[in-house]
């Protein structure tokens, strides 16, 4: 009785528990202006005090692209499932660059932000997510790139290349999971390395390591039968092949491969979730 | 009668010192263990937590406070006392280890102000970016953005990067932001030591204004004229406890009587806890009037420090520098203890004599050191020793005048027509 009374009077308890489910949903609701603002932030703040400003978001993917279509296809001679190699290369470059970038940026969410969380109080998860929808505007400007190119080669009469419509309307799925998989890893190594900072030096090689193991630079199709349960075994794959396809009208996969990536991208963020939030407690008496 | 909103119980919060490396790897996996073990054979006692390690320290041990609405608290201790880490506690930075904590509406902080200023960002953006990580909505910070601007004092720079301000004019943005916060509660960790004199003033009128409608605020400071102008009651924190929770007058009398009574007349050290390395050691620290019984204005001030060396042949200086309670300096003065060829390893003791009128009545501290000309700091005593200056009574009447200083001025009246 008396219990309740008192829970009607105080707004809020503070004591030692860390419970694992503890999230806090209805608070990252009520930072969600927070959440815009970083992104803008984060956006603005990128080509600040540069002479070619946003054209620094083209100029990446587009030296990228002619590399490697000269040294994968030129000289490794790599075929690319007999799509122009700039579009095939471009395609795994942008969605790759946009997974790699949501990993990338929120691994050191607690390290990089130990001064501003030592200070002040907000949902610590709003940093981590607010550098996918950063990356997101990126992957979007980059995707128009993509388009423009792809024109070019339509009008050229390149009639190897077609966008799938069928697939195309589920390419706001292929970005959640690519978010939600990058995020998951990202939450998951930003709560490793705050205390212990040895996964920081793994990070860099890990991700070039990811790369090849995923469809960017050859497509599924010439894979040997040997490998492929690796290739298959990295949730990525079939989210790069279904992007080819959507993109480029051909890419291999089937309902087994979704099914198996769909779940272990579901496991990984909440795994991730869980030991972040878990984490962001107490982390700053450690790191 | 006004209600609580702020409920501190039992609180307690541990601290592992040293640093983070494979040892500390090694531990954890260790009490990993025993937790689990513990909990799989059900015989977690609640006690446990309450021991410490070997590398632990409590930062706070026991806390117990009540505070009601429309008050402003004030909290003073030493460096090290627990003041901070309360705060970041009742802001939810970090977890405490024990206890609880009850709160009745909106807590915002002000930690460090200027945290997560962007440097390229414009003072605007700042504005709003600094505002929603202190928890405001951003039709909150539209509301109030020009009273934020006009507050600060820094609107003609309002859309120049932030990199460019100077760093009073960036402290002053982010009062002006914080203190528009609305909240019910705000928590304020030493801001006014920065700013220049009106700005403090300003700022100091404002945290009245918001206590004034009603709102609670809880202001951690060593400036102990803010504290005591501002806050209805103060808590002096000591070692992680609270030792005194008074009246503000009160609770900084008692604060600096119990660093008098301790510390003031004589600082001993034995050699193993003194200042200092095995070059040399800040043994003893006497703080006594140089005429009389009790050191007052006319007095004069015998300051008798002895140390230990084991250097030979160095030119070793020994400083002293007084100053008022408040943290401003009013003196420093050095000299070799001895001509470098001839100094030998073993004790020297230096007394330094400050003339009679010279400090005022009030409370002081002298900060000694010693070193190596122009070299480096051997030692230099880590705790304040602070002491106190009376005031001259005679048997008719106790005389007292204003200001720091109270020197035998003289006067020479000269009257002429013209």
């Amino acid at each position: 009785m008396i219990k309740t009374k008192k829970k009607s009077y105080w707004d809020s308890t503070i004591t030692s528990e860390n419970k694992w489910f503890d999230l806090h949903f209805k608070e990252i609701l009520k930072y969600r202006d927070l959440l815009w603002l970083f992104v803008k932030r984060d956006f603005t703040t990128f080509y600040k005090q540069t002479v070619l400003g946003p054209l620094w978001f083209f100029i990446q993917p587009l030296i990228s692209t002619i590399l490697f279509s000269i040294i994968f296809n030129k000289i490794a001679k790599i075929p690319t499932n007999e799509t122009p190699p700039y579009l095939f290369y471009m395609s795994g470059i942008i969605a790759w660059n946009y997974f790699a970038d949501c990993l990338n940026t929120t691994s050191s969410t607690f390290t990089n932000n130990a001064r501003m969380f030592g200070k002040v109080y907000f949902p610590r998860i709003i940093i981590p997510i607010s550098k996918v929808f950063s990356g997101l505007s990126k992957f979007i400007l980059q995707l128009l790139l993509f388009f423009i190119i792809f024109l070019y080669f339509l009008f050229n009469g390149n009639d190897q290349i077609f966008i799938s419509f069928k697939v195309l309307i589920f390419m706001p799925f292929l970005i959640l999971q690519m978010a939600c998989l990058g995020l998951g890893l990202g939450f998951i190594i930003s709560s490793l390395t705050a205390k212990y900072r040895d996964l920081n030096y793994l990070i860099g090689f890990f991700t070039q390591l990811l790369m090849y193991a995923s469809p960017i630079i050859y497509p599924l199709s010439i894979v040997p039968e040997k490998f492929k349960y690796i290739i298959l075994a990295n949730p990525i794959t079939p989210i790069i092949e279904l992007f080819r396809i959507a993109l480029l009208g051909k890419g291999d996969f089937n309902l087994n491969m979704i099914a198996f990536s769909v779940i272990s991208t579901i496991t990984i963020f909440l795994i991730g979730l869980l030991v972040f939030n878990k984490v962001e407690k107490t982390f700053i008496d450690t790191v | 009668m006004k209600q609580n909103v702020i409920e501190i119980k039992n609180l307690y919060k541990k601290y592992k010192l040293g640093t983070v490396s494979i040892d500390t790897f090694a531990d954890d996996i260790l009490v990993f263990g025993k937790n689990l073990k513990k909990k799989i054979t059900n015989k977690f006692k609640e006690n446990s937590i309450y021991t410490l390690d070997n590398n632990d320290i409590w930062a706070l041990k026991n806390i117990n406070i009540n505070i009601k609405q429309g008050e402003i608290v004030g909290i003073i201790g030493n460096n090290g006392a627990g003041k901070s880490t309360l705060l970041k506690i009742l802001s939810r930075i970090t977890l405490p280890t024990s206890g609880e904590i009850n709160i009745k509406g909106r807590i915002a902080s002000l930690l460090e102000v200027g945290t997560g200023f962007h440097p390229e960002l414009t003072g605007k953006e700042n504005i709003y970016l600094n505002g929603a990580i202190l928890g405001m909505r951003k039709y909150e910070i539209d509301n109030n953005i020009e009273n934020i601007i006009e507050f600060s004092g820094v609107h003609k720079f309002i859309n120049t990067p932030v990199k460019r301000f100077s760093s009073g004019m960036r402290v002053r943005l982010a009062f002006s932001i914080a203190a528009h916060l609305d909240p019910e509660i705000l928590l304020i960790d030493e801001v006014l030591a920065v700013g220049d004199a009106d700005f403090q003033k300003k700022c100091l009128k404002k945290m009245e204004n918001i206590a004034g409608n009603g709102r609670t605020i809880l202001f951690v400071s060593h400036n102990m004229s803010a504290i005591e102008s501002l806050c209805t009651s103060a808590v002096v924190l000591e070692q992680g406890e609270v030792k005194y929770n008074e009246s503000a007058t009160k609770a900084i009398q008692l604060y600096f009587s119990g660093s008098l009574k301790k510390i003031v007349k004589e600082y001993k050290y034995n050699q193993s806890n003194a200042t200092g390395d095995e070059r040399l050691k800040i043994l003893n620290i006497k703080v006594e009037p140089f005429k009389g019984k009790i050191i007052s204005v006319k007095s004069g001030i015998t300051f008798t420090i002895k140390c230990l060396t084991t250097l030979e042949k160095t030119s070793i200086f020994i400083g002293l520098s007084i100053y008022t309670h408040n943290g401003i300096m009013l003196t420093h003065s050095y000299t070799p203890i001895t001509d470098p060829k001839n100094l030998k390893s073993g004790f020297y003791t230096t007394k330094s004599i400050l003339p009679n009128n010279i400090l005022n009545k009030g409370l002081y501290y002298v900060i000694i050191w010693y070193g190596i000309s122009n070299v480096e700091k051997l030692a230099e005593i880590k705790n304040k020793a602070f002491f106190e200056v009376m005031s001259v009574s005679d048997k008719t009447s106790t005389r007292e005048v204003p200001g720091i200083i109270n020197p035998d001025i003289t006067f020479k009246h000269v009257y002429s027509k013209k």
